[in-house]
């Protein structure tokens, strides 16, 4: 099998068996954190379709995870509890908000591209902020929680983390099979050489509106998990600098690589984790940290991984 | 059959298509030839659909090609090389010209079955590649290929969507003696399949290539005729070949 796979696997190995031994050696609480990386890491993974695959560099994605927060919380402050029903409200509702601003959005590219992504992304930070009987500017706290089959296993904590864990594995497999498919090639071509692509007789913008379609869905269910797990939503989830975040994940694992977004969340989380309990102003060290990856370790994480492990 | 009918274009002051009508018959290789900066790539531009036209009109076949755009007019039959190579960097040579067979094979929409497991698509990629001779290149990225394969390449890409028409332009720019000769010997074996415009400098290889020659100078057609005819028009060589009329 392939390295990228095998160290793939080893990853969701590794979290598979987290939660029992962190309880056993009393660090039960990182479970938490652990939630937080694979729910930044399931958005980061569709950014990376977007980024890594197709080129386009958007600083709206985190949008798209506060709509699909938003649209769970909503339809579940309307009484709608079972969490299948919610997915399929986020899927609709993140997906026709995409299919509106990725038409628009894909008129142009490159700076322009990054430019009415950011404006879009704002658009609904502001839309968000202004819903007034949903909090507003303070977010919405929500009183009851999705249930599956009137069932509370993706309430507890730990049934939680494997649904989420599940849903990463899901995207991370479904999302490189795509890479690989047909429309994966014809979306990796429109990166390279869009006149090419476009003269071998591909209509690229339609490729790149399905491909934004899908990533925003993927970063909605990321958002109703968020929802789920937090039992709390806020128009912060879809602020700039949430979408900018997202973006220094993606570089920092590796652009269009196998693991990149899942390392590079992990990195993140971890980082400022560990940072910030050794200096108040751990950003001092955080931003000479990511020069460095950035300046040194271009392949990502992903490859350094990898590369390391050849050696061995 | 491709016809250009009094086609036009200025960008600003500079007017770089004057008026141009020709036609290429089933069969038929026609040549464009004419000094830099004559207007032969932005004529070939137009044609293809990367420059619009501010008039005239360009059909293929009948069809008026000019309300479609780039990918359109691939699936009318058009097929092009540039000038200036363009290929897909990231891409093995192969996997350059199975997504182009790809483009002829099928929907694209297919979101989950690995296309590089695809024989069909993968047998006549390589058939394309043996064609023009770049078989035992074929896994080779095409970024680290030389600029003489990546001529090759081209060729491969622009024959993958079988076109029912080729444009090229200067296929043999920048090729060494060799390269060339064995370039023009392949395009000659597609002569009387595929009709082609081209784009040449070589004299040597319009004559060994071509049925019929337009002059293009400041962007108008000057003289259209035979290779011969075209050797011996004392206007064409005054433009052209840079001799004064007698």
């Amino acid at each position: 099998m392939e390295r990228a796979v095998l160290l793939g696997l080893a990853i969701f190995a590794m979290l598979l068996v987290a939660p029992p031994l962190l309880d056993v050696a009393g660090a039960g609480y990182l479970t938490g954190l652990l939630i937080k990386a694979m729910l930044l890491a399931i958005a980061a993974i569709s950014l990376d379709l977007l980024i890594g695959h197709g080129g386009m560099v958007s600083l709206g994605h985190a949008a798209f995870v506060a709509v699909g927060a938003y649209a769970g919380a909503i339809a579940l402050d309307a009484g709608i509890e079972e969490i299948l029903v919610l997915l399929a409200i986020t899927i609709a509702v993140t997906a026709a908000v995409a299919l509106v601003t990725g038409a628009l959005a894909l008129r142009t590219t490159g700076v322009y591209f990054l430019m009415i992504t950011l404006a879009f992304g704002q658009m609904i930070f502001f839309t968000l902020s202004s819903l007034a009987s949903y909090g507003g500017d303070d977010g919405l706290t929500l009183w009851s929680m999705a249930t599956v089959f009137d069932s509370d296993i993706v309430q507890n904590g730990r049934g939680l983390y494997f649904v989420i864990l599940a849903v990463m594995f899901g995207v991370w497999w479904g999302v490189y099979r795509i890479s690989q498919s047909r429309f994966g090639r014809v979306l990796r071509a429109a990166r390279d050489n869009p006149q090419r692509a476009a003269i071998m007789g591909f209509n690229v913008k339609t490729y790149q509106l399905v491909a934004y379609v899908i990533a925003a869905v993927i970063a909605g269910v990321a958002g109703l998990l968020s929802m789920q797990h937090a039992e709390f939503v806020s128009p912060a989830l879809a602020a700039w600098q949430r979408s900018g975040d997202l973006i220094v994940v993606v570089v920092l694992g590796g652009l269009g690589s196998r693991n990149g977004a899942i390392l590079g969340a992990f990195f993140v989380v971890l980082a400022e984790e560990t940072l910030s309990h050794i200096l108040h102003e751990w950003r001092l060290i955080y931003g000479p940290l990511l020069v460095l990856m950035v300046l040194f370790a271009k392949g990502g994480l992903n490859d350094l991984f990898i590369r390391q492990s050849a050696k061995a | 059959m491709l016809e250009l009918l009094n086609v036009d274009k200025s960008f600003g002051a500079l007017h770089v298509t004057r008026d141009v009508s020709l036609s290429v018959s089933a069969g038929q290789c026609h040549a464009l030839i004419g000094p830099n900066g004559a207007g032969k790539t932005t004529l070939i531009h137009q044609i293809s659909g990367v420059l619009t036209p501010d008039s005239g009109a360009i059909l293929l076949d009948g069809q008026d090609l000019l309300p479609l755009s780039l990918h359109q007019r691939t699936h009318a039959g058009l097929s092009r090389t540039f000038q200036i190579t363009s290929v897909l960097p990231s891409f093995s040579v192969l996997e350059n010209v199975a997504i182009a067979v790809q483009a002829k094979s099928g929907t694209s929409m297919r979101f989950f079955a690995p296309a590089a497991d695809e024989v069909a698509i993968n047998d006549r990629a390589m058939d394309i590649l043996d064609q023009v001779g770049l078989a035992d290149r074929a896994g080779t990225l095409a970024a680290d290929m030389s600029h003489g394969e990546l001529r090759l390449a081209e060729l491969a890409l622009a024959l993958a969507g079988e076109p029912k028409f080729l444009l090229l332009d200067e296929p043999m720019a920048g090729l060494g003696h060799q390269e060339s000769a064995r370039l023009i010997e392949f395009l000659g074996t597609l002569r009387g399949h595929i009709p082609m415009l081209l784009i040449e400098h070589d004299m040597d290889a319009i004559f060994q290539l071509s049925d019929t020659v337009s002059v293009l100078v400041d962007g108008a057609v000057i003289a259209t005729g035979t290779p011969e005819e075209i050797r011996q028009d004392p206007v064409a060589r005054a433009a052209y070949l840079g001799e004064t009329a007698a």
